[in-house]
């Protein structure tokens, strides 16, 4: 599945609008950035890392590129997904890596008026904090928006 | 014809055709400056080549047209026609006879005097008549060289082109993945059986192969490329010493892969650097040693099964062993007895280990303690290996092999509980099959000193390494009753990696991993299989440098369990020793002790109120049982000495009584510090000794009480961009007892603090990107949680300037990067400062 089409439309759709890719997380409704999205994967096989940090789920192969998942859950301190529960990828890429990162469920795109993003609460847990942009109120639930280069930044992570 | 020749026609084909474009720009626009000192740098580059080739024909015309031009530049003459025309003349009687050089090897005959004559006039400010230069030239010549010319064009200039290193690079990355597409194609066609895909198939895995090799090819240089430098070095060297050396390449044409080539010209170099200064002797000795006075090194290079050898070999000295053990010896490398059971090979070996140098004096070319422990490791880090053999008085002989190309490599696909891994073929020697435990199946059997796996190999012990249990993998199914060893070539040693099953082997790319996981030293990269999976390659010197990391915790984890009294029904190798007066044994498990010394009462030095040696190269600090002072006598003192991680102390006892095998069973606890209490072993009670008591107790006086016992330790942030830096100053620190963390950029490090980072203090690099250390500094001290730190220099520049600076910016104190010292008195006083405040 492709969403170059959401691309096009979202770089027509005027300066203020922002398309994203929804996903849902441990029931919460989450976006990135459709322009970070690459490529979004079902249930994938993955190669686990021994000794990677938790994080790291594994390796999965894209098209004969390796790429290295991302469990969001875990990076986000959210309960393990029940076993044998299926989960989806969003593949973006960074420095000349491709990433994926691993989400319970993807589901449509969505733009967005840039002017309607709220900053986060300041009670927001540290962790959520840390990785959204900010929130949308959709009538089907609020949004977090999801930075990926800080979901990304694992080294850091483990520096701190 | 010469290569140097050759290389010179194709770069000035090019370059006479990028003039004559400029020249006729420059006829339109006389004023253009850049182009301009385009031509004049062309011409002046042909010039400058011609005369280093000895071409003195095309350097007469270079030189004269190079006057004119460079009177153009100068503004003393205007770039009319006629100019212009003398120019374009002359560069048309260079690219005349640069053709009768491509077609002859040499430069053609001819008289050149009317073309520099006329570029001569032109350069006086004559103008000539446009035209009248190209008349000028004789009729004659022009067609004697005509018919070279035509031959020309199919020979050097047109045959060879020119491609980026990039392209080449991008070409390798899509053969790659072509072959592991092409790897998946087969493998999925094996399981259908007989198809109509199959014959096609067949011919593109062929097609598939003739391509990736023709690809490979186009990475290929001859090895000679690295040796060009050598016959200089070397009669330089045999000038300064007064040797006399004649030196013989063979197999020049032997083609590596480019970046292989690049990663062997430092080792190669430096080894034939070794072989002149230290390996031949003088005339002198060689003539009354019966040897012809010039002294040989030969290097030779050919291909052996995929991989390159090359050969570096002296007829000179040959390695000494007698001196070699002085040596190892005198560093304190190894110790007598362990010297005593030592191969002449083995002990030969020393010279690749670090802080070895046989040359008695420092040389201005070799022997400043940048050796051959510095070659191996730069050959073992592009998969390689080093062998050497020598014989006394007849020459030392080093034999490298080396992978053709780094890109795809032949790996056996091995696998430890459920997960497969890629070994690459060259490191690994043999496969061994074996019973799991003693008892089991088969002959051969893994057998067990204390709990550390061995394999009794001919004639040799292999230690042993399991995968599964190294890489903390879960094990689902039972444990398999036989499994099989990968005996593979670590260092100047062998390892061997116990794995459950082998499967057959396969060429796999050699992906790097992602920058995320560059942590794990165990991985050298990852790969996809032909069934699309993707696996890890395994660095076999990785895994043995793991694998002593983990040894050393398993035993600390036999200690945890003596302290917790847990029985333990395994016996364990156990050390008697007798200390502090005491006539009753004490014991400490003998996989704790590093090493058994023996010091020398003057090589026992006081400093700062304890007691040290040198050992290997570095203080060490020696503790006594009793009141910290050495036991009397003047034998020499016996110590135990205790590695952790980089750290290692002596512990100074009175004799060490026996080793025993018994079950290390404690009975009664201790009340006194330092042990853990007292077990019967051999039929007698001894005290076991607690030894992380004495290495902590070593270290924290050796650091000055960095951090008192009952304090939290003190914690330090790091900024520094170089990892290099960062690697050399984490575990320094974190040896004195600091909490330490590391942020590779000042804008990480404020990150860090934006998230509620607590330190103590802050270390700082100064010369950064992007935001530098004094940047920093002023950013720290503007406000925020880290506002009221101390926040220490560090740098490569330590002038009072440099300092003024700094402490400007804010910093509290400055040190020099290498001088750790001053770093733990600054961070001693820095932190007392602050908690007295």
């Amino acid at each position: 599945m492709s969403v170059h089409g959401a691309e096009v439309r979202a770089a027509g759709a005027g300066d203020d609008s922002h398309a994203f890719v929804t996903l849902m997380l441990a029931d919460q409704l989450c976006g990135v950035p459709v322009l970070c999205v690459r490529d979004v994967l079902a249930d994938q096989t993955i190669a686990r890392i021994p000794l990677a940090p938790p994080e790291v789920a594994g390796n999965l192969n894209l098209r004969g590129r390796i790429v290295t998942a991302i469990d969001l859950r875990e990076r986000l301190q959210l309960p393990r997904r029940a076993a044998g529960a299926p989960s989806m990828s969003i593949v973006t890429e960074q420095g000349s890596e491709l990433y994926a990162l691993l989400v319970d469920q993807v589901s449509e795109v969505l733009t967005l008026q840039r002017s309607k993003m709220e900053p986060n609460p300041p009670t927001l847990p540290p962790i959520w904090a840390e990785h959204s942009e900010g929130i949308y109120r959709l009538a089907q639930g609020l949004l977090v928006v999801l930075s990926v280069d800080r979901l990304l930044a694992l080294g850091l992570a483990a520096a701190a | 014809m010469d290569d140097l020749i050759a290389e010179f026609l194709t770069e000035t084909n090019e370059s006479l055709a990028e003039a004559d474009l400029a020249l006729v720009k420059l006829e339109r626009t006389p004023d253009d400056a850049a182009t301009l000192s385009l031509i004049f740098r062309l011409v002046h580059t042909i010039k400058g080549t011609c005369g280093f080739l000895g071409l003195p024909r095309l350097e007469h015309v270079a030189h004269a047209a190079e006057n004119v031009l460079g009177k153009l530049r100068d503004r003393e003459l205007v770039a009319t026609p006629g100019v212009v025309s003398a120019v374009l003349a002359a560069l048309d009687r260079i690219k005349l006879i640069v053709a009768g050089l491509g077609a002859t090897g040499s430069e053609p005959a001819g008289d050149d005097r009317d073309c520099i004559a006329a570029l001569e006039r032109a350069a006086a400010g004559e103008a000539p008549e446009a035209g009248a230069v190209a008349e000028a030239s004789p009729v004659a010549e022009a067609e004697h060289v005509e018919a070279p010319a035509a031959a020309a064009e199919n020979s050097v200039g047109s045959q060879t082109i020119r491609v980026t290193v990039d392209v080449l690079e991008e070409l390798m990355t899509l053969v790659g993945e072509l072959v592991l597409t092409r790897n998946q194609l087969l493998q999925i066609s094996r399981a259908e059986g007989t198809s109509a895909f199959t014959a096609p198939l067949q011919r593109l895995s062929h097609i598939t192969s003739d391509l990736q090799e023709g690809v490979m090819k186009t990475r290929m240089q001859p090895i000679g490329n690295a040796w060009n430098k050598l016959p200089r070095l070397v009669r330089d060297l045999a000038h300064e010493t007064g040797k006399k050396i004649q030196l013989d390449m063979h197999g020049q044409e032997t083609e590596l892969d480019r970046q292989v080539l690049e990663l062997m010209r430092d080792p190669l170099t430096h080894m034939v650097r070794n072989s002149a200064d230290h390996g031949l002797e003088t005339p002198d000795v060689r003539r009354a040693a019966g040897k012809p006075e010039t002294g040989k090194i030969r290097l030779n290079a050919f291909h052996e099964g995929g991989h390159i050898i090359i050969e570096v070999a002296d007829d000179g000295y040959g390695l000494n062993v007698v001196k070699i053990r002085e040596k190892v010896l005198s560093k304190g490398l190894a110790t007598e007895a362990e010297l005593a059971v030592m191969s002449e090979a083995e002990v030969k070996n020393f010279i690749f280990r670090a802080g070895f140098s046989t040359a008695a004096a420092v040389t201005a070319i070799s022997g400043r303690g940048v050796g051959m422990d510095v070659v191996r490791s730069n050959i073992e880090r592009i998969g390689g290996t080093v062998e050497l053999a020598s014989t006394l008085g007849q020459g030392t002989c080093f034999t490298i092999k080396i992978p053709l190309t780094l890109a795809i490599v032949s790996a056996l696909i091995v696998r430890a509980c459920a997960e497969r891994f890629a070994i690459p073929q060259i490191s690994v020697l043999e496969l061994v099959r074996v019973g799991r435990d003693t008892g089991g199946a088969g002959s051969m059997a893994i057998e067990r000193i204390g709990s550390t796996p061995v394999l009794r190999l001919r004639d040799q012990l292999l230690p042993l390494v399991t995968l599964g249990e190294l890489l903390r993998l879960e094990r689902t199914e039972a444990v398999p009753v036989s499994a099989t060893v990968v005996v593979t070539a670590v260092g100047s040693g062998t390892l061997g990696i116990v794995v459950d099953d082998v499967y057959d082997t396969e060429e796999i790319v050699v992906k790097p991993v992602a920058p995320i996981l560059r942590h794990v030293t165990m991985f050298s990269g990852n790969t996809i299989l032909g069934d699309g999976s993707v696996i890890m390659i395994l660095d076999p010197n990785g895994v043995a440098r793991s694998a002593g990391v983990s040894a050393t915790r398993a035993q600390r984890g036999t200690g945890d369990e003596a302290a917790t009294g847990a029985r333990s029904d395994d016996q364990t190798a156990l050390l008697l020793f007798r200390a502090d007066g005491d006539t009753a044994p004490r014991a400490v498990p003998l996989s704790l002790v590093s090493r058994l010394e023996e010091i020398e009462r003057s090589k026992i030095e006081r400093s700062g109120g304890g007691y040290v040696t040198q050992y290997r190269g570095k203080l060490m600090p020696l503790i006594g049982m009793g009141d910290g002072a050495p036991t009397g006598g003047d034998a020499p003192q016996a110590v135990l000495v205790f590695a952790d991680g980089a750290r290692c102390m002596g512990l100074m006892v009175d004799t060490i009584v026996d080793v025993v095998h018994d079950r290390l069973n404690i009975e009664l606890a201790s009340g006194r510090p330092g042990l853990l209490g007292t077990a019967v072993v051999a039929g007698q009670a001894a005290e076991v000794l607690d030894t992380s008591y004495w290495l902590t107790l070593a270290w924290r006086d050796w650091f000055g009480n960095a951090q008192s016992a009952n304090t939290r330790p003190r914690r330090l942030l790091i900024v520094e961009d170089s990892e290099f830096f960062r690697q050399l100053l984490v575990p320094a620190l974190a040896a004195a007892g600091f909490e330490v963390t590391a942020a590779g950029s000042g804008a990480e490090a404020l990150r860090l603090r934006d998230h509620g980072l607590e330190v103590d203090a802050i270390i700082s690099d100064i010369e950064m990107p992007d935001m530098d250390g004094l940047a920093f500094a002023r950013v720290v001290r503007e406000g925020g949680a880290w506002a009221h730190l101390p926040l220490i220099a560090l740098s490569g520049r330590s002038s009072p300037a440099d300092e003024a600076r700094g402490r400007e910016a804010g910093f509290s104190d400055y040190c020099h990067k290498f001088d750790r010292e001053t770093l733990m008195e600054s961070l001693k006083q820095s932190l007392n400062a602050q908690v007295m405040l």
